[in-house]
């Protein structure tokens, strides 16, 4: 899945500084979770999925353990079901771990109005009760419509509501690129 | 899509989305609280003028968790009972603004007529002889899941072509993915240039269930029938019956389906029904995952 139609105006994230940014939120990642027990990183489909498979990756290098991972898709929980949008393509969710218990580390994209977060906070209630739930985004780009903040941001990029943010990655769309451009 | 009167009117690509969309759809089965929120302050009307078990449960089962609200009619316990033609009766449930109306009837068309009446989704539960679209999807997504592919299977279709909603269903279903249908049955229950559809017709089930990826048995339709199909169950089940011997034929990895009721030992043996090769509770299980996709999708908004 490409971002078509988007007119780049300006790149905020290239390559290198993205390793580097998810170098240092691992670090942090890992500073805050290490002492915890049933840690559990969990990717908010689809581009949170990547990002959290290398987030995952890197903690268990650094670490030497495994790490219980898992995804979660969101589309049954949006609040903008019935807003005269085509249903939203539903994926999937895969939790292979025991919810109860598990100091959860949701990891998507970009943070913006926050109402994904908590359509995925609502999926992973329904699995169980964790014992807390933290949230690690690469991106924030700021209009939160929800009392949401997070626990790990990668960069703050101030846009205005008519600018789209997109984040590229090798994974699906074959380089590394956070970029900001008008839709 | 706005309803779901019928496979016939679906192209191949619809088909094909509505089988993705219920993978989804299955893992909530399998979670430990079965509900997402979904379709909360949706409101649902079963409508099932014919006995039902499985498809009326399942409906409301695929409806529940989704959060839909859900009301259930029969036509005994109705006003239809005391003379209310049926368009009436849609007309008053219409005037409660429901969002969805799932209807079976013996009548065929019955349906069809309801989505030009109603303002609300219509979803075809079932009507008379002419279709029967959810259950050729659960089949054709048990299919999927057990074959990997939709395309190039045989698949052999037995017993009473004739009154079975759901062969025609899955007839248009299958060859619109690219399968060979086979047909086999009495040739009383064997409606007339069936050929039309696309499907290969014989009267030899030995010959239908040679090399099947599939055999999937009909049940016979003893409320529909005139009496005179076949002299008795025990002369059908003797050449129709599914017994080891016909399904000897097949492949050696072919899985054997009934939409279900099944009449034990008239169209299928107790044992293979029992056995490793039956998916039969495997369709019934599947079918909320595929209904609660096609509720998803006719009731998630303006999609194409």
């Amino acid at each position: 899945m490409k971002r078509k139609g988007l007119k780049v105006t300006k790149v905020v994230m290239n390559a290198e500084e993205m390793e580097k940014t998810l170098n240092r939120m691992v670090h942090e990642i890992i500073e805050r979770v290490g002492a915890k027990p049933h840690v559990a990183i969990v990717g908010i489909r689809t581009r949170g999925v990547h990002i959290a498979e290398r987030i995952l990756d890197k903690i268990e290098r650094a670490e030497k353990v495994k790490v219980a991972s898992g995804t979660i898709d969101i589309a049954l929980y949006r609040d903008d079901f019935f807003k005269g949008l085509a249903s939203p393509e539903v994926g999937p969710s895969n939790l292979n771990f025991d919810v109860d218990g598990a100091n959860i580390v949701l990891v998507d994209d970009v943070l913006y109005t926050g109402r994904t977060v908590r359509a995925a906070i609502d999926a992973l209630m329904d699995y169980g009760r964790p014992a807390s739930i933290m949230y690690a985004a690469l991106v924030d780009r700021g209009h939160r419509e929800l009392p949401i903040q997070p626990d790990f941001i990668g960069k703050t990029v101030q846009t205005t509501r008519d600018e789209a943010v997109a984040v590229l990655l090798k994974e699906v769309d074959d380089e590394d690129k956070v970029v900001v451009g008008e839709r | 899509m706005k309803h779901l009167l019928g496979i016939e009117n679906l192209n191949r690509d619809q088909i094909l989305h509505i089988l993705e969309t219920a993978v989804s759809f299955e893992e909530i089965n399998q979670r430990q609280i079965k509900k997402v929120p979904t379709l909360k302050g949706i409101s649902v009307i079963n409508f099932f003028a014919e006995p039902s078990t499985r498809t009326r449960m399942s409906f409301e089962v695929a409806e529940k968790r989704l959060s839909a609200d859900t009301y259930n009619i029969a036509v005994s316990g109705s006003a239809i009972t005391k003379g209310e033609t049926l368009a009436d009766t849609a007309l008053n449930l219409q005037a409660m603004s429901p969002d969805c109306l799932v209807i079976r009837h013996a009548v065929s068309g019955t349906p069809h007529m309801l989505a030009q009446i109603m303002d609300c989704s219509v979803v075809n539960a079932g009507d008379g002889f002419h279709e029967h679209p959810t259950q050729a999807l659960l089949d054709a997504y048990t299919i999927q899941k057990k074959k990997k592919r939709l395309d190039g299977l045989k698949i052999a279709l037995l017993g009473d072509i004739s009154h079975s909603r759901v062969a025609r269903s899955n007839i248009h279903l299958l060859t619109k993915t690219g399968s060979q249908v086979v047909l086999a049955g009495p040739a009383t229950m064997m409606p007339r240039d069936v050929e039309k559809l696309g499907v290969t017709v014989t009267n030899d089930p030995k010959e239908a269930v040679k090399d099947a990826d599939v055999v999937m048995m009909l049940r016979i339709q003893e409320e529909r029938e005139s009496g005179l199909m076949y002299p008795d169950r025990r002369e059908y089940a003797k050449f129709f019956c599914l017994d080891d011997k016909l399904l000897a034929h097949a492949r050696p990895d072919a899985i054997v389906m009934h939409p279900g009721p099944a009449n034990r030992g008239v169209e299928i043996e107790d044992h293979i029904m029992d056995g490793d090769r039956s998916v039969i509770l495997e369709q019934v299980a599947n079918g909320v995952a595929v209904r609660m996709a096609v509720l998803y999708l006719l009731l998630g908004g303006s999609n194409s």
